[in-house]
């Protein structure tokens, strides 16, 4: 058993010989690297945007489906002056994860479609907002969901859907509150209205 | 290389390849092994002499993330020495068998990348492919505006992509090209844009009237799936990337999230919600049902990403005490905890994982995880940027 370990630490020794005089003689072989300019990412030029509708786009046309109210193409309301201020007293909360209206958020909505009503000129834009405790993306998407219940919810009072736009910020756009406690993710679990006037009116 | 040489090299490693193997009864020699449970590899130790100050510290960052850990001599499995007096020399030799792994010059670039060119080569002669010249895209926030940026994996060599001063989202690499499809703000609306980044160009890629998130693209890169609220509701849809109307894949009253596409581009999964309860699912990318991935019970699964050789779904799991990197088989079953963070992106080679982690005041640094050994690192921070997240790997 001994005698079987030394001649196999004799044969390692032999190869190494041979490695070490066969393998290793020659210098090191050398990788030449790319300048430090290869694979450079061009940036986007200032203002830079080909014209929307190479792709897929502005998808005008959309027929009505068996759920939920089709959006007006993107931009149907490009250049209305925004109002903020108007509607902040209606500015819609709602629990933690949750897209569903309170009944304590109802009265809200309705005083939204009645200025619209009142307003008939205008239109407004629904902003859905999440506090920082989801993940980023499921955040966009509930935002977007919970600017889209509400937008539901003045149709079914009578708006026509085509007054009506939504957009997520997911927690992009916190209410100005710097806490991370539940005092500042009530703020900021909220729809915005943001009225849209007609350019010039 | 010579004939003469090529054969004794073969010779060399045959004579030594037979020995190893009969002494393997007597002598325990360590061999390496795909382990895989994630989480629970050993770390491949090594030593370092010779290498000095960035050479030294950026080998240690790409081994550390790609699961070695450094020791001294005695106790290496392999001995790295070398040197880097203007350009790096380095080798690579395995003690236990007296083997020369790597022995190579680098010149060029600068000594950094060298570096990494090193660590790819040593990592490849182990047989796995290396992660060290590979690009990660992720976006970078400063407070309310938000840009893209793209940087080498270890977040040097910073490149902006954006300079809009809007807010970004959710960058995707195009595989195997030069671009990204990203979300922009900057049309005043949530819009997908495709950029080109070799050339800077960009277009509007999806810009309906709602919300136009999370773009994936599929492996050949013939189409991109994305989350539309065009409907009235928040859905996902697949394009053709060269255009066209996108199809409608889900038709839900809840909201959808974050898909990515399987590597054969057969199934694409995402974050789903049903009956008020959150999971992963996959629909087929032609269309029909969804079917749930089991998770194994892991609260609130967001964010999945099939890895490239399709054996793993990595995603977030939201527990009450903070979130998790959680990794399952594609096709549902026993899911593994790694590590707290968010937003995992596989790295080419299946093995490493980068994410982000939340460090305070709302702000998240990047860190690459090795998923066999769990040990993970951040990644340099882009200077004047105080959030940096939604990392994705170029591959």
């Amino acid at each position: 058993m001994k005698l079987n370990k030394f001649a196999n630490l004799m044969v390692i020794g032999l190869v190494l010989t041979i490695a070490a005089s066969g393998c290793r003689k020659k210098p090191v072989n050398t990788t030449v690297l790319p300048g430090s300019r290869a694979g450079r990412v061009a940036e986007a030029p200032p203002g830079g945007l080909l014209t929307p509708g190479t792709g897929v786009s502005t998808g005008e046309g959309v027929g009505s489906t068996p759920s939920g109210f089709p959006m007006n193409p993107a931009g149907s309301h490009q250049g209305w002056p925004e109002d903020a201020q108007a509607l902040k007293a209606e500015t819609v909360y709602f629990d933690f994860d949750s897209s569903a209206i309170k009944a304590s958020e109802q009265s809200k909505i309705t005083a939204v479609a009645d200025y619209l009503k009142s307003n008939s000129a205008k239109a407004v834009r629904v902003e859905g907002n999440c506090d920082e405790r989801g993940t980023e993306e499921y955040n966009r998407a509930l935002g977007e969901r919970r600017a889209q219940a509400v937008r539901a919810e003045l149709i079914n009072l009578g708006i026509d859907p085509t007054r009506v736009d939504t957009k997520t910020w997911g927690k992009d756009n916190p209410a100005n509150d710097p806490g991370h406690d539940e005092t500042a993710w009530r703020k900021n679990r909220r729809d915005d209205f943001i009225v849209l006037s007609p350019p010039g009116s | 290389m010579k004939p003469t040489n090529a054969l004794l090299t073969k010779l060399c490693l045959l004579a030594a390849a037979a020995a190893a193997s009969r002494l393997m009864a007597q002598v325990e020699i360590p061999v390496e092994k795909r382990i895989e449970i994630p989480g629970q590899a050993r770390p491949i130790l090594v030593s370092m002499s010779g290498l000095t100050g960035e050479a030294a510290s950026t080998l240690q960052f790409d081994l550390y993330v790609q699961g070695f850990a450094f020791t001294n001599a005695q106790s290496a499995q392999y001995l790295i020495s070398g040197s880097n007096n203007g350009n790096l020399q380095a080798r690579v030799t395995d003690p236990h068998n007296k083997s020369t792994l790597v022995s190579k010059a680098y010149s060029g670039a600068s000594l950094r990348r060298q570096v990494h060119a090193f660590a790819d080569d040593f990592v490849q002669a182990l047989g796995r492919k290396g992660i060290a010249q590979t690009k990660i895209a992720c976006k970078g926030a400063n407070g309310r505006t938000s840009e893209i940026y793209v940087t080498d994996f270890d977040g040097h060599n910073v490149q902006p992509v954006t300079k809009d001063n809007s807010i970004v989202a959710a960058p995707c690499w195009v595989p195997g090209h030069l671009a990204l499809y990203y979300v922009s703000y900057k049309l005043d609306n949530a819009d997908i844009f495709y950029h080109d980044l070799s050339t800077g160009a960009r277009r509007a890629f999806a810009r309906f009237g709602g919300s136009n998130i999370g773009p994936a693209v599929s492996p050949n890169g013939n189409h991109v799936a994305m989350v539309l609220s065009k409907d009235g509701w928040v859905d996902l849809y697949v394009s053709a990337a060269a255009g066209g109307d996108p199809k409608r894949l889900t038709r839900s009253p809840q909201d959808e999230s974050s898909p990515c596409w399987s590597p054969d581009g057969n199934w694409i999964c995402l974050a789903a919600k049903e009956r008020e309860r959150r999971m992963l699912c996959k629909v087929p990318a032609s269309g029909g049902a969804l079917k749930q991935i089991g998770t194994g019970g892991t609260p609130s699964p967001t964010e999945p990403d099939y890895s490239p050789d399709g054996k793993w779904i990595a995603y977030t799991a939201q527990y009450r005490s903070g979130f998790q990197i959680c990794v399952v088989p594609a096709e549902g079953g026993a899911a593994v905890s790694l590590v707290e963070g968010e937003d995992p992106s596989w790295s080419p080679n299946s093995r490493t994982l980068a994410f982000c982690r939340r460090r305070g005041g709302g702000n998240y640094v990047l860190s690459l995880l090795d998923v066999p050994t769990k040990q993970y690192k951040d990644v340099s921070r882009i200077s004047g940027i105080s959030s940096q997240s939604q990392p994705s790997w170029a591959r």
